[in-house]
């Protein structure tokens, strides 16, 4: 009892099960008071049941919570936070149409005058130096503010462990730092914390120590700050991380993508308005698009891949023909080929076998038609030398797109359209929600059509993929794109203050707040 | 013991099979159950409307000419169907068919070659799909649903019907009767010998079994099943939403008008006003008995018929009222859709022991 009193949380043999899974398997670790924890692992790799079970959402089958040195059952989350366990989860749940203040008055447990409210959140707020207007209305907020919100709504409980869930991977740079600012206090007032995340040079930045878990089950427990990012990573993944080989002097040809003046209006109420996009991408070359979600980027997916027509012809063109106003099939057959973020049900169809996803968007290049009928063995051909190439794991070429994983669908999907051998690529988050393995996999199978002399342009969300593999790279804000940058001499700094545009700077916040307060 | 739905990992092949075989039993039991209940010899009604049919070979001609139309109308909307286009209006676009296609007859009336026929079915598969036209236009210029416009359109028809039978198309020498005049012989359908077995029987076997290979294995068939799985990925992969819709409910139609017309020159030889008897709604559950597949569709076209013709006997063997037939036909629709949750779910039997040990 005295030797476990000594830890805030302490898991023993936590084993959680699935139909078909085993999602925990007898996890074991310990938070001390004041600690900040990394829980690391690949996505699957059983996080997210594991904090679930800690914040009260799921209740383990077997092992034991030991809280403050009490076993303790975690009923639910209200049980959770009136122990002293706030959580702040990846997607936020705020209403956009109303302010700071009333959505947190929605979130709390016991009642409390608004006024009264009113004054312990500025106490908060102040207590942790954090800019945040409590009458504001949410969809004026950027998304590093809202998740202000919720840190403010869990910590107006005073809590004693906070759990935040992949907290960084909707924020600029300077809303990281802002947030590892205000984990660092809580930190150092005692709050631990548990930092789930797969990001390793930010665990090094900031945890204390980490646990590692990797098919369900721990495998590691190490200070991060005496590992390198290397070591972390084959911990998380159990192998070793193949680096991507990128020649250093890589010559680009002509210029062979040229986007120009591309607007289009953005579809239904929540679409983004793409506003006078022009970009060149030279052979050779990767072009990366950086920004925050929702800024138009999906819309600008659908405007390159054909998928959404713009009205003038001349905004696209490839090799200088002009490609602007024909569909996805049209521009296939010039050899601009698309991979869309979302991979079910967009990129591939779930309920349909591997071949007929091959003959989806390779039918054409690939020779699978003839008088109107499909060629079923080209087809399954083409789908297995598919997942032969990419090693996609599935049973075949007739399993459904559906049962395979994230990441082995994906490298299915890249595989399909970049065995088509495209002039231009256009891909969209190739590597999100895929593990490390695939997504080494994903990035060096661009570079390596690059290197054959395709041009390609990657969106993205992930700064570290950007910086990783693209040449050249430019921020879309609000459906506008910047200027183009040189990956090699771009400041981190810069390119995250276009992705924020103003919200992303304190200073600006503050600012904007003072406005609203005067007027 | 408690029942618990279990998400499946992966939809049941077998399941999707088995479920139109537990609807069609379940049927039974609970017909039999019903008709028990409410002072029929319930047992004996299942028998004479299931089985007698099947066993006894004098009826097999009615199935297959009461299977025809079921059929053919069923394998037009299981086109649309399959994309999520919900034409439920194909008795009208059965009756406008019919009605274009009597035009003809009448036009030609006292004229003789054998073109007429080939006419009148060609201006049949046009009125079904001229008629599919207007939900068509509908829902791809203004965003109308098909569901309702279809549906509505259907009235429209059936008065067209009367306003013709009772008007201008009655027959001069017909009594005063509001029906048409007879078709002559070059615009009836042949016969096979003595049977009631017209040419339009083997036709809508063999338009099955185009329609399979054209669904399984052309382009057209991807375009349907990839735009009806999933719309995002169809617009992906090239396929336009708005052909597709145009394309379901053109197919719709034209397979319906060409049933209507063919019930005209057979069966009924002339058009009457009794001549919508719910067949373009009857397909519908042929459609989803048959699993939307044209294989699929001409058993349980087979099936239907079977309800019909048993039907009709069980009136007059042990007086089993007309509804009869409505009741488990509607019966049949009803337990397959439930029985349905089976090919996603699993049902599993969860003793209390195992719930204690979870919560």
């Amino acid at each position: 009892m005295s030797k476990s009193s000594k830890y805030r949380l302490e898991l023993q043999g936590v084993t959680k099960q699935f139909p078909g899974v085993l999602a925990n398997d007898q996890v074991s670790f310990a938070v001390q008071p004041g600690e900040i924890h990394a829980l690391l692992g690949e996505n699957g790799a059983g996080k997210s049941t594991l904090v679930k079970m800690i914040y009260g959402v799921m209740q383990p089958d077997a092992g034991s919570i030991v809280w403050n040195g009490e076993k303790v059952h975690v009923a639910n989350p209200k049980a959770a936070r009136k122990m002293g366990i706030g959580m702040v989860f990846q997607h936020f749940s705020l209403f956009e149409a109303m302010t700071v203040l009333e959505n947190i008055a929605l979130g709390m447990d016991g009642g409390m005058s608004q006024s009264e409210l009113e004054t312990k959140i500025r106490q908060v707020l102040q207590h942790y130096d954090l800019t945040l207007d409590p009458h504001r209305v949410v969809s004026t907020l950027s998304v590093g503010e809202r998740q202000r919100i919720e840190i403010v709504r869990a910590l107006l409980l005073e809590p004693e462990l906070l759990i935040m869930d992949e907290p960084t991977s909707v924020l600029t740079p300077q809303e990281v730092a802002q947030l590892f600012d205000t984990l660092r206090k809580l930190s150092a007032r005692g709050c631990s914390i548990l930092y789930i995340s797969h990001k390793l040079h930010e665990i090094k930045e900031l945890c204390d120590g980490a646990t590692i878990l990797r098919g369900g089950q721990v495998v590691g427990e190490c200070n991060p700050r005496q590992e390198t990012s290397t070591s972390m990573a084959e911990m998380m993944i159990g192998g070793n991380l193949k680096q991507i080989e990128k020649g250093d002097s890589r010559e680009f040809g002509d210029a062979k993508f040229v986007v120009d003046g591309l607007s289009v209006e953005g579809e239904g109420d929540f679409g983004v308005t793409l506003n006078d996009i022009s970009f060149t991408v030279r052979a050779g070359e990767i072009f990366g698009i950086a920004g925050v979600a929702g800024n138009g980027q999906n819309e600008l997916l659908l405007a390159l891949g054909g998928e959404v027509r713009a009205s003038v012809a001349d905004t696209i063109k490839l090799d200088g023909k002009p490609l602007g106003t024909l569909g996805t099939s049209l521009r296939r057959y010039f050899g601009l080929c698309a991979v869309p973020e979302e991979r079910n049900g967009h990129g591939a169809v779930p309920d349909f076998s591997l071949s007929d996803n091959a003959v989806l968007t390779a039918r054409n290049r690939q020779d699978m038609v003839r008088w109107g009928i499909i060629n079923a063995k080209t087809a399954t051909g083409y789908a297995s030398s598919v997942i032969e190439e990419f090693s996609v794991k599935a049973t075949g070429p007739s399993a459904t797109a559906g049962s395979l994983s994230g990441g082995n669908l994906q490298k299915f999907i890249m595989g399909r359209e970049i065995m088509q051998v495209p002039e231009v690529l256009i891909v969209s988050q190739p590597t999100w929600g895929v593990d490390a393995g695939a997504a080494a996999a994903i990035h060096q199978a661009l570079v390596d059509l690059a290197d054959n002399g395709s041009a390609i342009v990657l969106i993205s969300q992930d700064l570290d993929e950007l910086l990783a593999i693209a040449d050249e790279l430019a921020v879309i804000n609000e459906g506008s794109l910047s200027k183009t940058m040189s990956v090699a001499d771009a400041s981190i700094d810069e390119i995250g203050l276009l992705m924020g545009g103003v919200h992303g700077d304190p200073v600006a916040t503050e600012k904007q707040t003072e406005k609203r307060h005067v007027a | 013991m408690l029942l618990n739905l279990e998400l499946r990992r992966e939809p049941s092949r077998s399941m999707l099979y088995l479920t139109p075989v537990i609807a069609v039993l379940l049927t039974m039991i609970v017909g039999a159950i019903v008709f028990t209940l409410i002072g029929y010899d319930g047992p004996g009604a299942v028998r004479e409307i299931f089985l007698t049919p099947v066993l006894d070979t004098n009826y097999w001609q009615d199935l297959g000419v009461k299977a025809a139309p079921l059929i053919l109308i069923a394998i037009g909307l299981s086109v649309g169907f399959r994309a999520n286009v919900w034409n439920i209006g194909a008795e009208g676009q059965y009756i406008f068919g019919a009605l274009a296609g009597t035009g003809v007859a009448l036009a030609t009336w006292g004229m003789e070659g054998w073109w007429i026929l080939p006419l009148m079915c060609l201006a049949g598969v046009i009125g079904g799909m001229v008629y599919a036209a207007i939900p068509a236009f509908l829902r791809t210029r203004l965003r109308v649903n098909e569901i309702l416009t279809s549906l509505m359109m259907t009235y429209v028809a059936i008065q067209l019907l009367n306003y013709l039978m009772r008007g201008p198309w009655k027959d001069p020498e017909g009594f005063n009767f509001p029906q048409s005049r007879l078709f002559t012989e070059s615009q009836t359908l042949p016969y096979f010998g003595d049977t009631i077995v017209h040419l339009g029987v083997p036709l809508a076997f063999l338009l099955a079994i185009v329609a399979w290979f054209v669904m399984a294995k052309s382009v057209f068939g991807f375009q349907i099943r990839v735009v009806g799985a999933a719309p995002h990925a169809a617009r992906y992969g090239g396929f336009n939403a708005n052909t597709t819709v145009w394309m379901s409910l053109l197919i719709g139609g034209g397979f319906a008008g060409l049933a209507g017309i063919f019930e005209t020159a057979g069966p009924y030889g002339q058009m009457v006003p009794q001549f919508p008897t719910g067949y373009g709604f009857t397909a519908i559950i042929v459609a989803f008995l048959g699993r939307l597949q044209p294989l699929g569709i001409i058993l349980a076209g087979i099936i239907l018929a079977i309800s019909y013709v048993g039907g009709e006997i069980a009136q007059t063997t042990i007086g089993l009222p007309n509804a009869a037939t409505g009741i488990f036909q509607a019966m049949m629709l009803f337990f397959l859709l439930a029985t349905d949750i089976l090919v996603r779910y699993r049902l599993r039997i969860v003793t209390p022991a195992k719930l204690e040990r979870a919560s």
